[in-house]
């Protein structure tokens, strides 16, 4: 989240779309019906089906599942056309003023320097026109028809009212009142916040469906604000931590990336990834990413990382492909992958495609399983009936399983949504021989660095160079890896303007990031959670729930990164001069010596407003992006694209490409797509309030609230295959087939799409062969094998079935 | 005097009025629908206070689960699917005892001391002192008591008459995560209750209304209705009453005026034989019948 | 004065007695376990049935016990229950009957009028009695019975109730009264002078001797 849970009160309009928060996310909702109470606030539902978040909506739209884009580009356009833009922020704060090079364009679907061979662009083409000193050029007025601003009407002058409507399946009445009310918020002092979670990031077209809000709310002037953002809501409480953590196939802690093989030596590495201002004065603050990087390598390796050595840079592994989930496994199913090491994770279950799991996972020699639970994973090989009917005879892979603790049976902090570091006690001791996760990898690393001593092996440096500083080796505690995470100063650190100055003496904890060095004289394992743990004790562990500004905004509340500030970019909240767009949302403004307010301000605390650094100071320009550049697989503006399994021939918006042109799609995979010829009907996948994935069936109460299995159909489907509620149904895909309950529902009705009548199935995916639930079947047995463009994340959301009584 | 948190106002098949000399405060639920999502976490808090583990079902084609209020399921979400004024509601409805002023069910209770309604307002079962006639289900206006199979007695939600006594809020109200439910007093409930009008309605709600029917004396829960023109589209009764069966079945004066009439019999029985003396037969003379 | 020796008649046979003791002690515990249930004052009864619970249990039963146990035993009398005008005269006279005054009510047969008002009205009551009974049997069918068809049942059960315990203080009390009948429904037997006097027609029926 840009903002934070309790944030969300501010908002004048809640847009909930790809996402389903009264569902999956009750506690945090609280926060939209205190919007409702507080601020009168409107709550916009728009998703393939009438939801638990959609009881309690003002307005809501039934969309077509992966039609996202499509809808949200015709929200830019009617902003653009009905002028419903905040131009004064719009202006300053976004690069709508921003110069394109001459040769960028689009066409009939596609961006410019696209290879349909390697399936992706050469996207030189997509960026600024630079002046001579490397300035972007710009034209402040927007009339250019180079400037972003015009490149954007442009690009969604194609997203009308109608085409929408004859996409997505919303009516046109529909679409334009939830236009209204979201261009309600274009003046400073209304703010949308945007919710979103699983139903925007599990297409193939993920990332670009967060792009498109965000380009609406930087048009609306609603980022930075109280009670606007964008905003992430996390499927599991620590998936942020996660993330934060880097623990993702091609990132390092803290959003700094893992080296590939075209990055030879740490300067090659650091230059690529500490880029130049794009405008004058502005902050530019990843040009710091060599002090975050040299200090997580000396986190790593400890005392044997030094300039010298390119704090061991050379230690790292570098990557020749990205290694997701999906590469994984699909190397795995080629038989190139020996073990497999499944830490809280049950991939049969959240990874596409069982059958293909299920061969994959049986070409392995061995599977460690780190879980508290059985999960179906633990047991892929285990002959369940009709939901895992396998040959245990034929699979030679060796389980290993290693029971873990849950979460109330360890200390340690969880990163929630909204980026606060919250630290939890122990509460009870775990059952049997169970262990905490780090003591379980703590006892591995020790035996296998134990084998590298003594029997050498391929580059064993790393393992044996590791830095490994904890009082007892064998179990690391919690507090000890806060503090690491945090970072120490390794020798005295000094202030740059006044070297006699000591801000850190050697061997203490740091208090801000803003202390880490290049030089090697700090370590930190994460330079984000630098802050969270200082010398003055565990900032995670506060429990002070005062609100000065009655903004919801709690200082003394646990710790969020970065540097304890609640709201990102929230210089934004404030017009150029420095004063609050709206003055009953006094978050941070400019005091006449020093940026000030109730949040801990996005901006060089001494950068005055007549120096004109903008707000969006991670980026190089200052500004925020309504044109991303080259950052995204699939082109600079969001634009819609068909799911890979789709109910049309065509693409209505461009000719040229019907699904994702730079989606990967492996060749195995593409024989396992079906067409609409013979799965007619659109089919989604959620999670319910009364099951959280498929760890709750192992408990007793959720399993008492939601004990079986069923698949949600739309009366009039039912009425066209003869189904009624409570009878059992066959659901197939391409990929498979499964058995479960039918619950026939007004809330989802056929949409007209093309004309034509279009069918969405809904298939909630809590239930499995495992646990105290009927037995089921995984639903994943019927999801396709194809992932985001850029971060892989699997088309769950959008996919044909065909439904039949069984 | 025990805890004055549990002084009794009324006890079902008393003979004698309770202590009535202290006075409590009246407490009540209130549960605005308009704010409920519908997440269960109060029917897994009951479940969890209250150490209930109903059965693991099936799923029969609702959202609504276990099926219905039982022994082990002392509330419950219902959830209807309406079409109301050409647009589609999914109304959720936290079902369980209402707490009647009047209940329904003390009333039809034979058992001395099985149902009790404190001065507080709650209605709570005795179930040690239950004898299994489900007499209350049938006073019931709500149909909400559920008798179990397991042990013959009557069950349903004490509004956590033990979390009450002892100045805590019920586990429905501490857990709901959108505090869709509040615990106070009556007063301040129903005030809340009213206050939450206004906004509804100028969200087109127009006929939003709280649910605290007067045919049972008024509820210690109360319900916001988005759509309080129709309250038994959220399943709850429009005009709940007690009725003048249940009225004449159960009443006080009637009984007593047939148990003083079956001792009559025996009085004139006693005054009858005192008067006339047994009827025995005449000695017989010969030739003619007894005078 | 010396009687010759007495004649005795058989009044009520083996079969009949069983049954009428049956009945009566089905009646008991059905009065007193519904007395306790019917009014608070009376619960302490409900200790000699070991307890609520368990005279919940036991009422119904018995009830049903009482039914099948009545009712042929009522077919069984069907033909001396018969209305005849004979009755009428009976009915007419009641009020000096009960006065003790002997007022001549006709030659009954072996039951006279108030005799068989009693049977005429049990039929129908504890029909009833058993309908209205079995509707709020818990737990095997008041479960499947609208709660207002339950609280109309308990209301029709209570007054039934009321009104057979009415009658049968008055059969009770009838036969405390009338020397000779509590005797006749324990040995079976009368004494000649019992029947000429109560039942002279029977008298005739029995002997084929006129009752002088």
């Amino acid at each position: 989240m840009t903002n934070h849970w309790t944030d969300i009160q501010n908002a004048d309009v809640v847009l909930v779309m790809g996402g389903n928060p009264a569902e999956a996310h009750p506690c945090g909702f609280k926060w939209v019906i205190e919007a409702k109470a507080r601020k009168k606030a409107r709550l916009v539902v728009v998703d393939p089906r009438f939801t638990r978040t959609a009881a309690v909506a003002d307005q809501f739209a039934q969309l077509r599942p992966g039609t996202d884009i499509a809808f949200l580009g015709g929200v830019i356009r009617w902003l653009l056309e009905h002028d419903a833009v905040q131009h004064e922020y719009v202006k300053a704060y976004t690069n709508a003023p921003f110069l394109l090079r001459e040769d960028y364009g689009f066409e009939e679907g596609l961006f410019t320097g696209y290879d349909e061979a390697k399936r992706s662009y050469d996207r030189s083409s997509w960026a600024y026109q630079l002046d001579e000193q490397g300035f972007a050029r710009v034209d402040p007025s927007l009339q250019d028809p180079r400037c972003v601003y015009q490149a954007m009407r442009r690009h969604y002058a194609r997203y009308t009212p109608e085409l929408v409507s004859s996409v997505t399946g919303v009516p046109v009445e529909t679409f334009v009142e939830i236009c209204r009310t979201i261009a309600s918020t274009a003046v400073p002092d209304r703010t949308m916040t945007s919710l979103y979670a699983l139903g925007w990031t599990q297409h193939t077209v993920g990332s670009q469906n967060i792009r498109a809000i965000a380009c609406v709310q930087l048009l609306l002037g609603n980022m930075g604000m109280p009670g606007g953002g964008v905003n992430a809501l996390r499927g599991h409480s620590n998936i942020q931590g996660l993330t934060d953590l880097g623990v993702m196939s091609h990132l390092l802690p803290g959003y700094l990336t893992l080296p590939t093989e075209a990055d030879p030596d740490l300067a090659s590495y650091l230059a690529k990834r500490t880029p130049k201002p794009l405008r004058p004065g502005q902050m530019n603050y990843w040009s710091n990413t060599p002090k975050f990087f040299v200090s997580l390598m000396k986190s790593f390796w400890g005392d044997r990382a030094s300039r010298e050595n390119d704090f061991r840079y050379d230690w790292l592994p570098k990557n020749d492909k990205p290694y997701d989930i999906l590469q994984v496994f699909e190397l795995m199913h080629q038989g190139k992958i020996d073990g497999y090491f499944c830490q809280g994770f049950n991939p049969i279950a959240s990874v596409p495609d069982k059958a293909k799991l299920t061969a994959a996972l049986a070409k392995l020699r061995y599977l460690v399983i780190i879980d508290p639970l059985a999960t179906e994973t633990s047991t892929f090989w285990q002959n369940h009936g009709g939901p895992n009917d396998v040959d245990p005879a034929a699979i030679q892979t060796e389980v290993f399983r290693l029971p873990s603790t849950c979460f109330a049976e360890e200390d340690g902090s969880l990163v929630n949504s909204g980026r606060w570091l919250q630290w939890h006690w122990k509460a009870a001791d775990p059952p049997g021989e169970a262990k905490g996760d780090a003591e379980i990898m703590a006892a591995i690393f020790l035996a296998v660095r134990e084998l590298y001593r003594k029997e050498g092996g391929t580059f064993p440096d790393p393992i044996l160079g590791l830095d490994w500083p904890y009082a007892i080796p064998h179990a690391p505690s919690a507090a000890e890896l806060a503090r690491e995470f945090n970072g120490r100063a390794v020798a005295d650190v000094t202030d740059p303007k006044d070297p006699k100055k000591v801000l850190a003496r050697a061997g203490e904890q740091l208090a801000t990031f803003a202390h880490l060095r290049d030089d090697g004289s700090t370590a930190s394992g994460c330079w984000i959670f630098c802050g969270s743990w200082t010398q003055a004790g565990n900032q995670m562990a506060r429990r002070d729930a005062s609100d000065p500004s009655g903004l919801g905004n709690t200082p003394g509340w646990a710790w969020s990164w970065p540097a304890n500030r609640r709201i990102l970019y929230n210089r934004a909240s404030a017009d150029p001069a420095g004063r609050p767009w709206d003055p009953d949302r006094r978050l941070v403004f400019w005091n006449g010596r020093a940026w000030a307010g109730a949040d801990v301000p996005d901006m060089r605390p001494d950068a005055r407003p007549e120096e004109e650094v903008a707000p969006f100071i991670m980026n190089p320009e200052g500004v925020g992006r309504l044109f991303a550049l080259g950052l995204m697989a699939e082109g600079p503006f969001p634009e819609h694209y068909e799911p890979f399994e789709t109910p049309l021939a065509v693409n209505p918006f461009g000719k040229r490409a019907v699904s994702n042109p730079a989606a990967r799609l492996f060749p195995g995979d593409r024989a396992r797509l079906g067409t609409a010829r013979d799965f007619p009907f659109v089919a989604t996948t959620y999670r319910l309030t009364e099951h959280f994935h498929f760890w709750t069936k192992h408990a007793r109460i959720p399993s008492i609230l939601q004990p079986e299995a069923f698949v949600e159909l739309g009366e009039a489907l039912a009425e066209l295959r003869g189904i009624r509620s409570g009878d059992r149904v066959a659901v197939r895909s391409r990929r498979g087939e499964i058995l479960v309950k039918a619950l026939v529902t007004k809330r989802i009705r056929p949409l007209t799409v093309e004309g034509r009548p279009v069918h969405t199935v809904g298939l909630p995916i809590h239930w499995g062969y495992e646990g105290l639930t009927k037995p089921g079947y995984l639903v994943n047995t019927l999801t396709p094998f194809v992932g985001d463009a850029n971060i892989q994340t699997p088309e769950f959301k959008a996919f044909l079935v065909d439904v039949r009584k069984a | 005097m025990a805890l004055q948190s549990l002084d009794v106002r009324n006890v079902s098949a008393r003979t004698s009025p309770p202590p009535s000399a202290r006075t409590t405060l009246e407490v009540a639920k209130l549960i605005d629908v308009s704010r409920c999502i519908g997440c269960k976490a109060c029917q897994s808090a009951c479940m969890e206070w209250n150490d209930l583990r109903d059965e693991i079902g099936v799923n029969a084609g609702a959202y609504t689960n276990p099926p219905d209020l039982s022994d082990q399921s002392w509330t419950l979400m219902r959830f209807t699917e309406e079409e109301i004024d050409g647009q589609l509601r999914w109304l959720i409805l936290k079902e369980g005892c209402l707490h009647c002023a009047e209940p329904g069910c003390l009333k039809a209770c034979p058992a001395p001391g099985a149902i009790v309604q404190y001065a507080s307002g709650i209605v709570d079962f005795h179930e040690e002192d239950c004898i299994g006639c489900g007499d209350c289900i049938a006073g019931c206006p709500f149909d909400i008591p559920r008798l179990s199979r397991r042990d013959s007695k009557v069950y349903k939600c004490t509004l956590c008459s033990d979390r009450v006594a002892v100045g805590l809020e019920p586990a429905c109200v501490k857990t709901c995560p959108t505090m869709a439910i509040s615990f106070g007093s009556k007063t301040d409930m129903r005030f809340a209750a009213e206050e939450r009008l206004p906004d509804l309605r100028e969200r087109g709600f127009a006929h939003a209304a709280v649910y605290d029917p007067p045919g049972v004396g008024g509820t210690h829960v109360l319900y916001v209705l988005p759509h309080g023109d129709r309250p038994e589209a959220y399943g709850l009764p429009r005009d709940p009453r007690l009725g003048g069966v249940l009225r004449l079945w159960r009443s006080g004066t009637a009984r007593t005026a047939g148990v003083v009439t079956l001792f009559s019999v025996l009085v004139a029985g006693i005054l009858h034989y005192m008067r006339r003396g047994p009827l025995e037969v005449p000695p017989e003379r010969p030739g003619g019948k007894e005078a | 004065m010396t009687a010759p020796r007495e004649e005795v008649l058989l009044r009520h046979g083996n079969a009949t007695r069983v049954a009428h003791w049956a009945v009566a002690i089905a009646f008991v515990a059905l009065f007193l376990s519904g007395l306790a249930l019917f009014h608070p004052f009376f619960f302490w009864i409900s200790a000699l049935f070991g307890g609520g619970p368990f005279l919940r249990i036991l009422h119904p039963f018995a009830g049903v016990a009482l039914v099948l146990v009545f009712y042929p035993y009522a077919a069984a009398h069907l033909r001396d229950n018969r209305w005849l005008p004979v009755d009428g005269r009976w009915v007419r006279n009641m009020g000096a009957y009960m006065r003790n005054e002997h007022p001549d009510v006709g030659e009954t047969h072996k039951y006279n009028a108030g005799q068989k008002l009693m049977y005429w009205s049990m039929i129908p009551i504890l029909a009833l009695l058993l309908l209205t009974g079995l509707l709020v049997w818990q737990p095997w069918i008041a479960p499947h019975v609208p709660a207002g068809v339950r609280r109309a049942a308990g209301l029709l059960h209570a007054v039934g109730a009321f009104v057979m315990f009415v009658g049968i203080g008055i059969h009770v009390y009838a036969a405390i009264w009338t020397k000779g009948s509590i005797d006749a429904m324990i040995r079976g037997t009368v004494s000649g002078a019992w029947a000429r006097f109560h039942h002279p027609a029977w008298y005739r029926e029995m002997t084929g001797r006129e009752p002088r």
